[in-house]
């Protein structure tokens, strides 16, 4: 009896488990589950985790089921590149998804070079990413450029005169605070003061003081959403009067209204899937599928705006995979220039940008303004 | 002009949160000479003891004030009783991979705990701000810069003219003497430690419904509490007072009139070329040791 549990085990160690490798097709995700961008890695990966269920319910892909292995990458550029070395390496996953700020992604963009590997960015927005020529990238977010340029239409809407910026200090934020002001000048808008911030500070009572002294009637803000409350809150006890306007998507409006009260009314916000109204976006049927599971598995609804990105990618990943017959990184690489999948933030396909002979991929997403106005979220 | 008072009204304010900030770390790595690494860590938990008992339990605000702060001394004397009690007359190495190693446990703790979402703490006072001509200021800095002041100057006493104060800077000066005089050293290593772990978790409940609570709250505030110990001179409550006030003024003036984007490069240019000029820091008078 004895020897014969102790058998099951070697059994079970040596034989069942490469055997399960087998069974499984491996999709690595590098996100930021701790540190600085927690909340919002973890809703990705909990978007992911949805669409791995989904994908799986229905008959999973090539006739195997995927999974994910999510590896935490701290919101630290040296750990993100430990975890890339990690899930190529050691569990040999043909291709991954990750790794949510800009400046974690362009820590490892030379390892998907050294492994040739393919990656999904599904939240960064820095322009660099898709220009450096890395042709293992496949972008599915929009780059700031792309959102300044859904914006340039609304501006005569707004009125803006004279506008002012607050960016976290990293390639995010500066790169955001460029693009948005070149469109700016381009359409004859004075450009105030251009502030920026450590991605970790909390205090920004110095660069407020200024903008408001450089008196802009718009002030762009582009950060996370701890920093971008902090934002709101601090800039109406400094009485500052612009209007405020966020980009990059990632600032939830339903924690701005939880957290900043208040302060969050009459600001508005760039972002890529308005949960609200799940009937506006360009695939309903599925943005309405995704709200609804994420509400039975209880994750907080001011997750929504981040979770959907996981989903996005997962089925990206997924249709190159198919496409691909096979699962192997050269293959999923070519399969993943002809993907057209219907995703919750619109149809994904990708386009090339970038140097010629190794470009980047690159989708056209869909960019929507939102704003809060009596602490709720309305189509503006 | 406007933009000057306003720039010197913030400063002033945040001053007085990098001198609590400072005090607290002070006793620990200036007098008791271990190199903290915690410190960040009792200020996140001060901000979360604030938001479990005001916003999950209900409690008032003013109440759950002091019990985070009482809460905060505990914890420190927890710490300094399971590990720095082992490693009395170790050397600075061994001490300080140990805090690291606590510092990174208690993070993680805090994000187990209270996930990596950042929370919102009410607070009692008025939304609108105290307006004062053309600038202004929140109703709850105010109050938090008048309770840091209170606590900065009552630390000051109890170190400088207590009986307990005594037997802590005897202790830390020269523990076999104060031994041999009757101190219960033990005691007063627990003591220190827990006394500016607590000041470092009212830091925390005072900020916390400031700003937002989140797990790595506390990594930037450890870095400026350092900074501000250095600057005024290890060991000297005064000093990191106003290292605190000179910490501020620069950041914020300097952000204002020259680049936001080094603000925070700022005040540890500032520590060289002070450090440069007075080995000591600004007030202290004694060698540097460790």
């Amino acid at each position: 009896m004895k020897f014969h549990g102790l058998w099951s085990i070697l059994a079970a160690t040596f034989f069942a488990a490469p055997a399960m490798a087998q069974d499984t097709i491996k999709i690595g995700v590098t996100q930021p589950l701790t540190g600085a961008f927690a909340a919002s890695g973890n809703y990705v990966a909990d978007g992911a985790k949805i669409a791995e269920a989904a994908v799986n319910a229905a008959g999973g892909v090539l006739g195997r089921k995927i999974q994910l292995i999510i590896e935490d990458n701290k919101s630290n550029p040296t750990e993100t590149v430990a975890t890339a070395e990690k899930l190529i390496a050691k569990d040999k996953v043909p291709v991954m998804i990750g790794a949510w700020s800009s400046t974690l992604t362009l820590a490892v963009m030379p390892k998907l070079m050294e492994y040739e590997v393919p990656m999904v960015v599904e939240t960064s927005s820095s322009g660099k990413i898709t220009t450096s020529g890395n042709p293992y990238i496949f972008r599915i977010s929009p780059t700031s450029e792309m959102e300044a340029k859904a914006f340039a239409g609304m501006v005569k809407k707004f009125g803006i005169k004279k506008a002012d910026f607050l960016a976290t200090n990293n390639d995010f934020g500066l790169g955001a605070s460029q693009e948005f002001s070149q469109m700016l000048k381009g359409q004859g808008v004075q450009v105030g003061t251009i502030e920026t911030m450590d991605p970790k500070a909390t205090d920004f009572s110095a660069q407020l003081a200024k903008i408001k002294a450089s008196g802009g009637d718009t002030l762009f803000v582009t950060t996370a959403v701890e920093q971008a409350t902090l934002i709101l809150r601090q800039a109406k006890e400094q009485q500052v009067k612009a209007r405020i306007i966020t980009t990059g998507g990632s600032v939830s409006p339903d924690q701005l209204i939880a957290q900043a009260g208040e302060a969050a009314n009459g600001s508005y916000h760039l972002v890529f899937f308005t949960p609200w109204f799940p009937e506006a976006v360009k695939n309903p049927d599925i943005a309405k599928k995704f709200v609804a599971e994420w509400n039975a598995r209880k994750y907080n609804a001011g997750g929504l705006t981040e979770g959907f990105r996981g989903w996005d990618a997962v089925h990206t990943v997924v249709e190159a995979i198919k496409l691909a017959g096979k699962a192997e990184p050269k293959a999923i690489t070519d399969a993943l220039w002809k993907v057209h999948v219907k995703g919750i933030n619109g149809d994904i396909a990708f386009i090339k940008q970038g140097p010629a002979g190794k470009e980047s991929a690159q989708n056209v997403p869909s960019v929507y303004v939102v704003r809060i106005d009596n602490g709720k979220v309305v189509k503006n | 002009m406007d933009q000057l008072l306003q720039h010197c009204l913030n400063a002033l304010m945040l001053g007085g949160t990098y001198a609590l900030l400072g005090i607290g770390l002070t006793l620990i790595f200036g007098i008791m000479k271990v190199v903290n690494f915690t410190h960040g860590e009792l200020y996140a938990f001060g901000a979360y003891m604030m938001y479990m008992l005001v916003m999950l339990t209900g409690v008032n605000f003013f109440v759950a004030l002091g019990l985070a702060i009482i809460l905060g001394v505990l914890l420190g004397a927890l710490l300094e009783f399971v590990l720095l009690s082992r490693l009395r007359g170790a050397d600075i190495d061994t001490t300080m991979l140990v805090m690291i190693g606590a510092w990174i446990a208690l993070q993680n703790a805090e994000q187990l705990a209270w996930t990596g979402v950042a929370v919102n703490i009410r607070n009692p006072f008025p939304a609108a701000p105290l307006v004062m001509g053309p600038v202004s200021v929140a109703w709850n800095r105010v109050f938090v810069f008048a309770i840091a002041l209170a606590l900065i100057f009552a630390t000051y006493r109890l170190i400088n003219h207590t009986k307990l104060g005594r037997a802590m800077r005897a202790t830390f000066q020269d523990r076999d003497t104060a031994a041999l005089m009757g101190v219960q050293i033990n005691r007063i290593h627990t003591a220190t430690f827990a006394l500016g772990s607590g000041l470092a978790a009212a830091a925390g409940a005072l900020l916390g419904p400031v700003f937002v609570a989140y797990p790595s709250m506390g990594d930037l505030a450890a870095a400026k509490a350092f900074a501000v110990v250095i600057l005024g001179g290890l060991g000297s409550i005064p000093g990191a007072t106003a290292g605190g006030f000179i910490l501020a003024f620069v950041e914020e003036l300097g952000a204002g009139y020259i680049s936001s984007g080094y603000r925070d490069a700022m005040g540890f240019v500032l520590i060289i070329v002070i450090l440069l000029f007075r080995p000591t820091g600004l007030f202290a008078r004694r060698e540097r040791i460790g």
